[in-house]
């Protein structure tokens, strides 16, 4: 299986990723969002960047990967794709592979731009493993987001947006957990991208607002539940596809 | 053991049987022609045998792998070349080809040989670094064909594999499915094109509104559906139609006359030339086409 899944993966990242529009967009969005948020403040860089690394790796690793099973229907290439002996599963687990690597792979930006500013990474360990499940985590959402069996890349954008936003903005990201009021809490302890964003900013602020071990767990409650949905619900909408 | 068995396969979308309990056969090694007309069941059926969609009755096996149970194991022996589907636009040929032997789980460097050889045979090895949305439509076709060869499969499943493709990718198509069974190939066409399933197939099947028809060889197909034979004769000149004792059609420089009794047609003609001084240019007894049967066996329905 593992062969299988590289190759659906490799196949995403040479049709899809490896582009230069979905590159810098998967820059410069975060980071003109971020710039929105920024301007006009008297913030220190070592609050902003945990955001804006929370934020390119949520937007990367949710960019693409809804998009991916819409398109291959409208260009119908999806049929070609499942006559050969792979299952769905595998479908999904590929697509989550190269949506991870480009979450992964960009992240790495914010974090070099923190550097540069002169923020220092105080767990560099504790922000990678952050990132990698995070990656996965957020790439299993955004294949999700592309359950409903259409082939409108439109829908499914709208859908994503119409989820992601909010996500960015009960996250933590911009105020930060501790300065919310209790339903504040609640409301964000509801969204995955507030326990990156609080590993981020123990990894480069050094305090964390919950446990490091509560973080991973719940990213990585998270994943399990997202890709095993994503999976399911695949699974049910193939046929409704063709 | 057939190479295909279907066994009363349903499905329905939406309330409406797309197929019907349809049942058939297709032996190994053997050119099987898949007929019908718009939206009569074909592609559904294809679908279902090659484990895209799965029926929601009755039963199918291919190389004796159930196709439910053993959904893999069925893809495994398997080409496929979709009517509607395309080869990845902004992937290289040989892109394409390794893609598809990956998923086959052939091993890098058979893939590589598979594909060198694929691509030389179907005349694109020289394009196959460029990106497949500059290819024509024929060499698009090729190399759907080449990948659906490179898995080297037991059955195949040509769906409409020359349709819209010039005289000379169509000719090396239809060559390289006459090859397919001399290598011991099973070959399940589908095809709107009755000359090239008359010219190809060993048998025919025939699907209508979701229901098998029949399922014959061509040969059989053409004298079952009545005697009737059109004898097609050409004079050097001109004639009063009327004069003749049968109901003649002009086609062109041609006279055409339908009838179940073909020699007394010829004689007549003959004595009616001989007495009239003119001269047979040609006299041809035409059995009734495949197409002809077509239309009369699914009642001239366009299924829409």
């Amino acid at each position: 299986m593992g062969s299988k899944v590289w190759a659906i993966a490799k196949k995403d990242i040479q049709m899809y990723y490896f582009k230069g529009p979905v590159v810098i967009f998967g820059v410069l969005f975060p980071l003109f969002l971020f710039l929105a948020f920024y301007i006009g403040r008297n913030l220190p860089a070592a609050f902003l960047i945990p955001g804006l690394v929370a934020m390119t790796i949520f937007f990367t690793s949710t960019s693409v990967s809804p998009v991916i099973m819409p398109w291959e229907t409208q260009m119908r290439t999806l049929e070609r794709l499942i006559s050969c002996p792979i299952t769905v599963r595998t479908l999904i687990v590929g697509d989550i592979l190269a949506s991870f690597i480009f979450g992964a792979c960009i992240s790495a930006v914010p974090v070099a731009v923190g550097v540069a500013l002169g923020v220092g990474v105080k767990s560099p360990v504790i922000l990678a493993l952050a990132v990698l499940l995070s990656a996965f985590c957020f790439s299993s959402l955004g294949l999700l987001f592309s359950a409903p069996p259409t082939s409108l890349v439109s829908n499914i954008m709208m859908l994503s947006t119409f989820v992601k936003f909010p996500v960015i903005f009960i996250s933590g990201i911009f105020i930060p957990l501790e300065n919310m009021p209790t339903w504040g809490v609640v409301v964000a302890s509801l969204s995955p991208l507030t326990y990156f964003t609080d590993l981020a900013r123990f990894s480069i602020q050094g305090y964390a607002y919950y446990p490091l071990y509560a973080d991973f767990v719940a990213l990585l409650i998270y994943s399990a539940l997202f890709l095993l949905l994503a999976v399911k619900l695949h699974e049910r909408a193939l046929p409704k596809r063709f | 053991m057939d190479a295909i068995e279907v066994k009363d396969l349903s499905k329905s979308f939406e309330g409406l049987n797309a197929v019907d309990r349809v049942t058939f056969s297709v032996h190994k090694s053997e050119i099987f022609g898949f007929l019908g007309p718009n939206g009569a069941g074909k592609t559904t059926t294809v679908r279902m045998l090659t484990g895209v969609i799965k029926p929601d009755s009755g039963e199918a096996r291919v190389m004796g792998r159930d196709i439910v149970r053993e959904t893999q194991r069925v893809k495994e022996v398997l080409g496929v070349l979709p009517e509607t589907a395309n080869a990845y636009p902004d992937l290289t040929a040989w892109r394409n080809m390794m893609l598809i032997a990956s998923l086959y789980g052939i091993p890098r460097r058979e893939g590589e040989r598979r594909a060198a050889t694929l691509l030389k045979e179907f005349g694109i090895y020289e394009r196959r670094s460029s990106k497949v949305k500059g290819f024509s439509k024929g060499m698009k076709q090729r190399l759907m064909l080449c990948m659906a060869l490179v898995s080297d499969p037991e059955v195949l499943f040509l769906d409409e594999p020359t349709s819209g493709l010039d005289v000379q990718s169509a000719r090396s198509i239809r060559q390289r499915i006459k090859e397919l069974q001399e290598e011991r190939k099973t070959v399940f066409l589908t095809s709107h094109n009755m000359q090239e399933v008359g010219e190809l197939c060993d048998r025919v099947g025939i699907i209508n509104k979701g229901k098998m028809v029949t399922v014959d060889s061509p040969e059989n197909l053409r004298t079952r559906i009545g005697g009737s034979v059109a004898v097609e004769v050409r004079l050097d000149k001109a004639v009063d139609m009327s004069r003749l004792e049968f109901n003649a059609e002009r086609v062109g420089g041609t006279y055409r006359i339908y009838t179940t009794e073909p020699h007394d047609v010829i004689r007549s003609i003959v004595g009616f030339a001989t007495l009239n001084g003119l001269k047979i240019l040609s006299l041809n007894v035409q059995s009734p086409s495949l197409e002809d049967v077509f239309v009369k066996l699914t009642g001239g329905s366009n299924g829409q």
